[in-house]
């Protein structure tokens, strides 16, 4: 074999720790984790970035990124994470947060945080449970989803109904960039991983408040095989949640490759108030339904 | 050096300027607002940070992150906010993060008023989160006390790696003073060895409290009770006055201590042996000077501004040794002097006061 042609086209990035996860089998944190490594690799960052973990099953992100990591109260990571960033502008400050955490008991320091257009970048993981605590329903828990807390399913007028995070940050004025993506499958991922790399350049440019929510599974908790899960995320998550641009503030396409000017862009463009995730209801397996 | 006329809360917030506060972040709440006021002018010119946080949950979470980035910080609040930070404070004393609080004590319980009262004492002293912690208490009895405290506080924070809390009422808080300003500290610029600034040229630090294995958690607890030992050898303060021919000791901390010298000094004006024992350091209590003066004084008079609070940990200092009575007015009710040298002339035998003295007891 001629090694002199080989080149490595896929490797550990550099800003994740070569140590197992905790993650269980089929969860899409490990894809994330990835994600944001890749793009603190790619932007040279590493090593001037300090992350925010959440409660919940991402509490133990500090483990695995090679960068300074504190680890905050539940739901409190914007606020935490504000004081870092005020007393080190000139350091990349980023929070990594689930549902529970940032659409529950954390719902005012995320908006307080987007609205003072507060230089950090959260990357917000919604798989529409709680995961850490076995299953219960979360703000994000789609209509007629099983949990152990909505155990005949989550009926909107007793639990009201799920919070579209990105659509409501997307209102206040202080965000620079907010937008939805999925990790189901190799397109999503490769769309997701360049919406991470735009909202760290966002704060590289002290331009303000940047969130990338990604739509995720929860195997175990959804009671569904991981393949199962990717097909939920595709067919139930997304049409409730719909994929796409938020707020993208003057001056962030141009210092982003995701600019359509520069590759096509697929057609995924919010529809805000759309779906009302048809599916459920329907005999699938599961929590959804069964 | 000339004396200046201070507010207590601004007086608080020029000597946390000047001993290197480089990061604030509050809330409204009276009666300590004018901190928040004062250090919202001040901050910015010194190209320091200053924010008003939505709510104290964030203020005290935005202290942590400041402090965990190895900045000097610092919030305020009063008694139903500070109720609020209990969360953010356990997670800061389980995390070894040095910072200071200022609570400026009003009447409670729930929303009360927004009169002085020393109502946070267990919470205070005790540790108001969860846990197995004690932050260092320093009470102020004096506007001057309550700048030279703060002054101070930052430089005790650090050393032990602690929360320190700076324990005053709305007396302090809102009254005015002469004070001996200190000078302009330079805020020192180190890395302290755990700070969060970035891994370069170094491995990566994580700020963290979370311990799943139990035996794990128990010797970061048993670090804490280290630390807390050696704070408790090493920071115990305390004031007396005339207490070395004393047949009575009044035991008060903060402003009821300045109600009670007025007492003891009329009670002194007619012939009664009356002293005053003040800890300033509410935690660690001053517990080993308060038993031994209680080998030689046989009744003791606590008086604080709550239902009797800080009485509990003085009769575990006294023991037996002497009796101990109480004295407390609630809900913002600032007693008289007159009502505490009520409670000395009746705590005492009539025999050792001067009946026939010019200055009136109100009874």
């Amino acid at each position: 074999m001629n090694t002199d042609t080989l080149q490595v086209v896929y490797e550990r990035p550099a800003a994740l720790l070569p140590v197992v996860t905790h993650y269980c089998p089929g969860c899409t944190h490990g894809v994330v984790h990835r994600l944001v490594a890749e793009v603190l690799d790619e932007l040279g960052i590493r090593d001037i970035t300090i992350g925010v973990a959440s409660v919940g099953c991402s509490v133990f992100a500090y483990n695995y990124f090679d960068c300074d990591f504190a680890q905050a109260p539940h739901g409190r990571a914007p606020a935490m994470a504000t004081g870092v960033k005020r007393v080190h502008p000139d350091r990349i400050v980023f929070t990594y947060q689930g549902d529970g955490d940032l659409a529950a008991i954390g719902t005012a320091e995320i908006v307080h945080a987007a609205t003072r257009g507060e230089n950090i970048t959260v990357i917000f993981v919604n798989n529409g449970v709680y995961g850490m605590t076995g299953g219960q329903m979360a703000p994000t828990t789609l209509p007629g989803m099983r949990t152990t807390s909505s155990p005949s399913g989550r009926d909107v007028g007793t639990m009201g109904y799920p919070v579209r995070m990105s659509e409501l940050l997307s209102q206040l004025d202080g965000p620079a960039y907010i937008v939805r993506r999925a990790v189901h499958e190799p397109g999503h991922i490769h769309r997701a991983r360049r919406a991470i790399k735009t909202a760290f350049q966002v704060q590289q440019h002290a331009m303000g408040f940047s969130m990338v929510e990604l739509l995720s599974t929860c195997p175990v908790n959804w009671n569904l095989t991981p393949s199962e899960s990717l097909k939920v995320v595709e067919e139930q998550m997304i049409p409730y949640f719909p994929l796409g641009d938020f707020k993208v503030a003057a001056g962030v396409k141009e210092l982003s490759d995701e600019h359509p000017s520069r590759q096509a862009q697929p057609a995924e463009t919010a529809v805000i108030g759309k779906a009302r995730s048809p599916i459920f209801g329907k005999a699938t397996a599961g929590v959804f339904g069964r | 050096m000339t004396k200046e006329l201070w507010k207590g809360n601004e007086a608080i917030a020029e000597a946390a300027v000047r001993g290197g506060l480089e990061a604030y972040f509050g809330y409204p709440i009276t009666p300590q607002t004018e901190l928040l006021e004062y250090l919202a002018k001040r901050m910015p010119g010194l190209k320091r940070v200053f924010l008003q946080a939505e709510s104290e949950l964030a203020a005290i979470n935005m202290v942590y992150g400041a402090a965990a980035g190895g900045a000097r910080a610092m919030t305020s609040s009063s008694s139903p906010g500070f109720s609020l930070m209990q969360e953010g404070l356990s997670y800061i004393a389980a995390s070894n993060v040095p910072c200071v609080l200022v609570d400026m004590m009003r009447g409670g319980p729930g929303l009360g008023n927004i009169l002085p009262t020393q109502g946070d004492y267990f919470q205070l002293t005790k540790g108001g989160g969860h846990g197995d912690y004690h932050p260092l208490v320093l009470a102020p009895a004096s506007v001057q006390e309550a700048a030279d405290l703060t002054y101070g506080a930052f430089e005790l924070a650090e050393r032990y790696r602690t929360i320190v809390i700076i324990a005053a009422d709305g007396n302090i808080g809102q009254m005015m003073e002469p004070v001996d300003m200190p000078p302009m500290r330079a805020i020192p610029r180190r890395d302290r060895g755990w700070e969060l600034s970035g891994a370069r040229n170094r491995p990566r630090r994580i700020i963290s409290s979370l311990y799943l294995q139990g035996e794990e958690l128990e010797r970061l607890n048993q670090r804490l009770q280290a630390t807390m030992a050696e704070i408790e050898t090493r920071e115990v303060r305390y004031a007396e006055s005339q207490t070395a021919d004393a047949d009575l000791l009044v035991v008060a901390f903060g402003s009821a201590a300045r109600i009670a010298q007025s007492a003891i000094k009329d009670a002194r004006a007619r012939g009664a042996k009356v002293g005053l024992f003040r800890p300033i350091t509410l935690w660690p209590f001053p517990t080993d000077r308060l038993r031994a003066l209680a080998q030689t004084i046989k009744q003791v008079l606590v008086v604080e501004l709550n239902a009797g609070q800080m009485v509990q940990d003085v009769r575990l200092a006294v023991g037996a040794a002497a009796s101990v009575e109480f004295f407390g007015r609630m809900g913002g009710v600032v007693p008289m002097p007159d009502e505490v040298l009520a409670r000395i002339v009746s705590a005492m035998p009539s025999a050792s006061f001067d009946r026939d003295h010019p200055w009136a007891i109100a009874r």
